[in-house]
C-alpha cells in the first residue's frame, strides 16, 4: 500500500509518520538482540562499542569450562525427556480433542491450556512443595516431570492446529477399506500430522531448554541447567561468556524457528492445501 | 412411545435407530475422551495437585498443634485477659523440654517468630534452660528466663496454634494482622508492605500493557495492511522476540542498560550525558524490558484479528463521504477491539506474574510480587507467607484466565 496519489497533504504526512512509528517499534523489538550478540566476540570483557578486538575467548570458555559443558548436557538430556512425554501425551490428547465429538472441550482445553498461564513463579513454589513431600526435589526424575508439565501445552496447540487441516474423511476412508483403527493411524493419520508433531516436540524440547524459574526451584546441584548456570552468573557479575551463551542459545532458537517454517509448508503440501 | 417400549422390552437385540445411534455417539465421545485422559491425569497430579497443595499451605499451618500438643490444649480456655495460670506454664515448661529433646523446638521458634519477630532466640534459650530445670513451679522460672513469657503476646500466638487452621499468612500479605486478644488489626508501618508490592505490580503491569498496546497498534496495522511478501519478512522481526527466551531477552537488557554499557556508551559519545545515567537497576528499565518482551504478545492477537476485517468496509465508508480519520475511527478501529481485548488481557496477565526481568533488571523497589513469594521460599524458608501471597497472585491471575476463556476461548492461544 503506497501512498496514493489522491490523497490529501494530511493524509500522506500521516503515512509516513506511520511508517516511520513502526520502523522505530521493529527497530526496538530487534535491536536489543542484534546489538548484544557481536559483544561475545569482544577480545575483552567490556560491553561497549567500538571493540578493541574480535576473539572467541568466550566461546572457548563456554565450551571447554566444565560448569558450561554440564550445563548443556543436562539442558539437552532433560529437554530431551521432557519433550518427549509431553509429545506423546500431549499429541494424544490433540486427536481426541479433534475429534468433533469430544465432550466438555472449552473446559478441558482451559484445564490443559493452564501452565501457560498461571505465573511460572506460582508453577515454581508448587512443584517445590509437592516434591519436597514426595521427595522428587534435586532429582533429574523431578525436573523433567515439572519441565514436561510446562511443555504440554505448546504440544497440544501445535498439533491441534495441524489437525485443524486435517480431513477425517481419510481416516473414514481407511476404515472403509478395511484397516482397523490402529492401522489407519499409523498408515494414514500419523504420516500427515508428523510435520505437526515435530514442530510441537521443538516447541516443547525450547520450552525445556529455555525454562529458568522452575528449574531454579526444583534442580539440585546435579541438574543445573544452561539457564540456571546463566541466572546465577547474572546475579553476581555479566560476563561476556554469559553473552557468548545466549548467543549460540539465540542461534538455537532460529534454526528452530526457521525448520518448524518448513516443516508446516511441507505439511501443507502434503495435505494439498495452498 | 409405547411401542418403543414394548420393542425394548419385547427384544433387545432389535433397539430403535435412534438408541443406537446415542449409543453409538456415547462410545465415540468415550473413546475421544479416553485419548485425552492420559495428558489430562497428567496435568492433574503434576500441576493442579501442587497448586492446590500451595493454596492449602496458605492457610494451613499445624506447627504449634502438633509440636506443641499440652500447651494449646491448656489454652483453649484462655480468655486473653491476664496471663495464664499456673497449670499453662506447666503445660508450656512440658512441651518445650519434649521439644529441646527430640530437636523440633528449632521449628516452633520459628513459627511464633514469624508472628513475634525476634522471639526466635527467647523460645530456643528457654527451651535450652528449661531442660536443666528438674521441677516447678514454673510460671516464675519462666518469666525469669525471659520476659516473653510476661507477655500476652506470645500466649495469644500459642492459642491461636491450637487450630491447624490460620488466617495469619494470609492477613499480612495483605497488611493485617492479630493483636494479644486475637483481634484483626492493621499491622504497624514497618511490617505493612504488602499492599505497596500488590499496588507496584498492577502499576507496572498497567504500564507495560498500555505500552506494548501504543507500540503495537501501528505494526499490527501494518503488517495487516502489507502484500504478504513483505509482512512474512516484517513478522520475523516480530516472532524472533517472541521464540527467544525471557532469560536471554533479559540478558540483552543488563547488558544494554549497565553503568559502562552500550545506551550509556552513545548517550555520552553524543554529549547528551556527562556521566552515566542509571539505567539498570531501576522502574524505567524494567518497564522498558517488559515491554520489550511482551509486545509480541500484545501485537499477534491484533494482528490477527486485523487480516480478519475486510478491506471493504472502510472503502464504503470512504465512499459514503467519511473523511479517512472518522472512517478509520467508527469503522475500522470498533473492529479491532476484541484483537485489543485479547492481546491486552494476555500481557496484563503474564506482567502480574513476571519474575526474572524485576529481578534481573530491577532494583529493590521495583520487584513484583512473585519475587517476594520467591524470597519467602528461598531465603526466609517462610513457607506459609510464600503460599499466601502465591495464592493471592493465582486467583488475581485464575480469574482473569476466565475472563480471558469467556471473550476469547483457551483454544485460540496460538504459537508463533
Amino acid at each position: 500500500m503506497a501512498a496514493s496519489s489522491y490523497a490529501s497533504p494530511a493524509e500522506k504526512g500521516w503515512y509516513y509518520l506511520h511508517r516511520f512509528i513502526c520502523g522505530v517499534v521493529l527497530l526496538f523489538l530487534i535491536a536489543p538482540i542484534l546489538i548484544v550478540i557481536p559483544l561475545s566476540f569482544n577480545s575483552i570483557p567490556f560491553f561497549t562499542y567500538p571493540m578493541p578486538g574480535l576473539s572467541l575467548r568466550w566461546y572457548q570458555e563456554i565450551f571447554t569450562n566444565d560448569v558450561w559443558t554440564s550445563g548443556l548436557r543436562n539442558s539437552l538430556f532433560i529437554g530431551f525427556s521432557a519433550s518427549l512425554v509431553a509429545t506423546v501425551l500431549g499429541t494424544l490428547a490433540a486427536l481426541g480433542l479433534s475429534r468433533p465429538n469430544f465432550p466438555w472441550r472449552p473446559v478441558v482445553m482451559s484445564v490443559l491450556m493452564a501452565p501457560l498461564i498461571v505465573p511460572v513463579i506460582i508453577t515454581a513454589v508448587a512443584a517445590y512443595f509437592f516434591y519436597a513431600d514426595l521427595g522428587l526435589l534435586n532429582t533429574f526424575t523431578g525436573l523433567i516431570l515439572a519441565h514436561a508439565t510446562m511443555a504440554t501445552p505448546v504440544v497440544v496447540v501445535t498439533v491441534v492446529a495441524t489437525l485443524a487441516g486435517y480431513d477425517h474423511s481419510l481416516t473414514r476412508a481407511a476404515a472403509g477399506l478395511g484397516a482397523a483403527p490402529i492401522t489407519a493411524f499409523f498408515k494414514v493419520t500419523l504420516p500427515l500430522i508428523l510435520p505437526g508433531m515435530i514442530s510441537g516436540a521443538l516447541f516443547a524440547f525450547f520450552t525445556s531448554f529455555g525454562e529458568t524459574v522452575v528449574t531454579l526451584f526444583v534442580a539440585g546441584p546435579e541438574q543445573t541447567t544452561l539457564p540456571k548456570v546463566m541466572f546465577s552468573g547474572m546475579r553476581e557479575q555479566i560476563s561476556p561468556s554469559i553473552i557468548a551463551a545466549a548467543t549460540v542459545l539465540v542461534v538455537f532458537a532460529v534454526v528452530a524457528l526457521i525448520t518448524v517454517e518448513l516443516l508446516r509448508r511441507r505439511s501443507e503440501r502434503l495435505r494439498g492445501i495452498r | 412411545m409405547a411401542l418403543t417400549m414394548g420393542s425394548m422390552s419385547g427384544s433387545t437385540v432389535q433397539l430403535p435407530l435412534r438408541t443406537k445411534l446415542q449409543r453409538v455417539e456415547r462410545r465415540r465421545k468415550l473413546r475421544a475422551f479416553a485419548l485425552v485422559l492420559p495428558l489430562l491425569l497428567f496435568i492433574l497430579i503434576t500441576f493442579v495437585l501442587p497448586l492446590s497443595r500451595m493454596m492449602r499451605s496458605a492457610i494451613h499451618d499445624d506447627t504449634l498443634s502438633l509440636l506443641m500438643p499440652r500447651t494449646t490444649a491448656a489454652l483453649r480456655d484462655w480468655d486473653g485477659k491476664e496471663l495464664p495460670e499456673e497449670r499453662v506454664y506447666d503445660a508450656l515448661a512440658k512441651d518445650l523440654k519434649r521439644a529441646w529433646m527430640e530437636k523440633t523446638v528449632g521449628k516452633v521458634s520459628l513459627r511464633v517468630n514469624y508472628e513475634l519477630p525476634g522471639a526466635a532466640s527467647q523460645v530456643k534459650s528457654s527451651a535450652r534452660k528449661l531442660s536443666g530445670l528438674s521441677g516447678g513451679p514454673y510460671k516464675a522460672a519462666l518469666i525469669g528466663i525471659s520476659p516473653l513469657w510476661g507477655e500476652r503476646d506470645v500466649w495469644g500466638v500459642l492459642k491461636r496454634g491450637g487450630s491447624s487452621y490460620t488466617g495469619f499468612y494470609l492477613l499480612r500479605s495483605i497488611d493485617f494482622e492479630y493483636n494479644a486478644n486475637s483481634r484483626i488489626v492493621a499491622s504497624p508501618g514497618e511490617k505493612a508492605i504488602f499492599r505497596d508490592v500488590f499496588l507496584r505490580t498492577l502499576m507496572i503491569s498497567i504500564t507495560v500493557t498500555a505500552a506494548t498496546l501504543l507500540l503495537g497498534f501501528p505494526v499490527a496495522y501494518l503488517l495487516a495492511k502489507l502484500p504478504p511478501s513483505t509482512s512474512n519478512l516484517l513478522m520475523i522481526v516480530v516472532l524472533l522476540p517472541f521464540w527467544v527466551s525471557v532469560l536471554l531477552l533479559t540478558t540483552a537488557w543488563v547488558v544494554l542498560l549497565q553503568d559502562n554499557g552500550v545506551i550509556n556508551g552513545i548517550l555520552m559519545s553524543l554529549h547528551i550525558l556527562s556521566e552515566p545515567a542509571k539505567l539498570l537497576y531501576s522502574r524505567f528499565g524494567t518497564v522498558l524490558a517488559m515491554t520489550h518482551i511482551q509486545l509480541p504478545f500484545t501485537l499477534l492477537p491484533i494482528y490477527s484479528v486485523m487480516k480478519s476485517i475486510s478491506p471493504s468496509h472502510v472503502r464504503a465508508a470512504r465512499s459514503l463521504g467519511a473523511g479517512p480519520f472518522y472512517a478509520f475511527w467508527k469503522v475500522y478501529f470498533p473492529q479491532t477491539l476484541p484483537g485489543i481485548a485479547a492481546g491486552c488481557l494476555l500481557t496484563f496477565i503474564l506482567c502480574l506474574g513476571y519474575y526474572i526481568t524485576p529481578a534481573l533488571v530491577g532494583g529493590p523497589g521495583d520487584q513484583m510480587i512473585s519475587n517476594f513469594v520467591a524470597a519467602y521460599t528461598n531465603q526466609q524458608l517462610n513457607w506459609g507467607m510464600a503460599s499466601a501471597l502465591g495464592a493471592i497472585l493465582l486467583t488475581a491471575t485464575l480469574l482473569l484466565y476466565i475472563v480471558f476463556n469467556k471473550l476469547v476461548g483457551a483454544d485460540r492461544i496460538k504459537i508463533g
